[in-house]
């Protein structure tokens, strides 16, 4: 599954709702927590159930992010987003202020009872680990690991930062340790990692450094708070021609390895391995030209 | 998010809900004595549109719709819409009843 760009859209905003799935995000994340006055969250909830219900999300991921587990919310907006009156629902939950595993086993088990009472298969809902605590990026691999619904960790570095007492700056060297904690116990677990949104809406230029920044880093996406920024951001997470005509070039000479009963080969002079191999076509599951049967690649 | 099985019942208080934004609308619930309704008339429903021409008579059916499966009576509902869809208008109605109802509004 492609999360190159993770929209967040405010969940008591009909009209942004409405055009969230033409706005070109892999994932729209319909936000019933900080986008939402306190006030405001029945009606938010109701909107965002009769919402998934009636929009044609296409193959757009659709995420809600309820209210963290320290509310008297996130139990009703479990019930609304997986009940039969939500239609298809939300096939992934984005779990707010996440710190442990007991948050996590929390949501699983309401989001089971939800799942038997609208006849839904068990852990049919997915889960991703909002972390945006100092707590929270602690447990890093204790939360992807604790449940066969966790399917990424996200990081949050807004929350963060003022849980840090740290000062957020455009060039983030204040949580480079945090983004680098999060890719690491992502990947040990092989679970997705989703960088933190920037939230300068008009700067795109340090948009930008910020997303290749996290790229770099082995994030396989991030999140986005305004819809300008989802052109630049998929750009950004996208294979380039170049990356990808190399990553074809080790696939022909794999398979020229394979039949001729290789082990090792080269390309270009440079010794090819696995993880090399993997990179490839990892590569070519993103730009989507990958054939999973054939190229032996599982999805993740 | 259960509704409760609907019981025919007057509304407790007044409420609202939803905006003026364009593609939302607003949602105002009044109970009605008995003697303010007409001969026959059960709930009152004023509708006024961008789209009154076109979708008044479908946005009157749809609150009314949605005030039946409440079960609820003796009610004006007053709709002031801004280009809605039906989905949104029927969260926004039942959101208004849900507050109506005097519910701590996590029904």
């Amino acid at each position: 599954m492609k999360r190159r760009t993770m929209l967040f859209v405010p969940g008591n905003n009909p009209g942004m709702l409405i055009s969230g799935p033409v706005l070109g995000a892999d994932a729209l994340i319909f936000d019933l927590e900080d986008a939402v006055a306190e006030a405001e969250k029945d009606a938010a909830r109701l909107l965002v159930r009769n919402a998934l219900k009636t929009l044609e999300c296409g193959a757009t991921e659709r995420v809600v992010r309820i209210n963290g587990v320290d509310t008297p919310h996130w139990r009703a907006d479990v019930a609304a987003i997986v009940a039969k009156e939500a239609g298809a629902g939300a096939g992934t939950v984005l779990l707010p202020k996440c710190s442990t595993p007991a948050d996590v086993a929390l949501v699983a088990e309401a989001l089971s009872a939800e799942e038997k009472r609208a006849g839904r298969a068990d852990g049919e809902v997915r889960l991703l680990a909002l972390l945006e605590s100092a707590l929270g990026i602690e447990n890093a691999f204790a939360v992807a690991t604790c449940s066969p619904r966790v399917s990424g960790l996200f990081l949050g570095a807004e929350d963060l930062s003022a849980d840090l007492g740290a000062q957020r700056t455009l060039t983030g060297e204040e949580i480079a340790y945090a983004r680098g904690r999060v890719v690491v116990a992502a990947k040990a677990a092989r679970v997705d990692a989703i960088d933190t949104p920037f939230t300068v809406v008009d700067d795109l230029e340090n948009l930008e450094r910020d997303a290749q920044l996290g790229r770099r880093m082995g994030f396989d996406g991030k999140a986005v708070i305004s819809p300008q920024h989802v052109r630049i951001v998929n750009r950004v997470y996208s294979p380039s021609d170049k990356e990808i005509a190399w990553a074809e070039k080790i696939r022909a000479a794999m398979q020229r390895a394979t039949a001729e009963g290789k082990g090792a080969f080269s390309v270009d002079g440079s010794m090819v391995d696995g993880p090399i191999v993997k990179r490839a076509l990892r590569i070519l599951q993103t730009a989507g030209r990958l054939n999973q049967e054939a190229d032996g690649l599982r999805e993740e | 998010m259960r509704i409760a099985k609907p019981t025919v019942q007057p509304i407790v208080k007044p409420s609202m809900a939803g905006s003026l934004e364009s593609n939302d609308c607003l949602v105002s619930l009044h109970p009605l004595a008995k003697e303010e309704l007409r001969e026959g008339e059960e709930v009152r429903v004023e509708v006024d549109s961008i789209v009154q021409i076109q979708f008044g008579a479908q946005i009157e059916a749809t609150a009314r719709d949605v005030l039946a499966r409440f079960g609820l009576t003796r009610v004006l509902v007053r709709i002031q819409d801004k280009g809605a869809l039906d989905c949104t208008l029927r969260a926004r109605l039942e959101a208004a009843v849900l507050r109506a109802g005097g519910d701590d509004h996590e029904a």
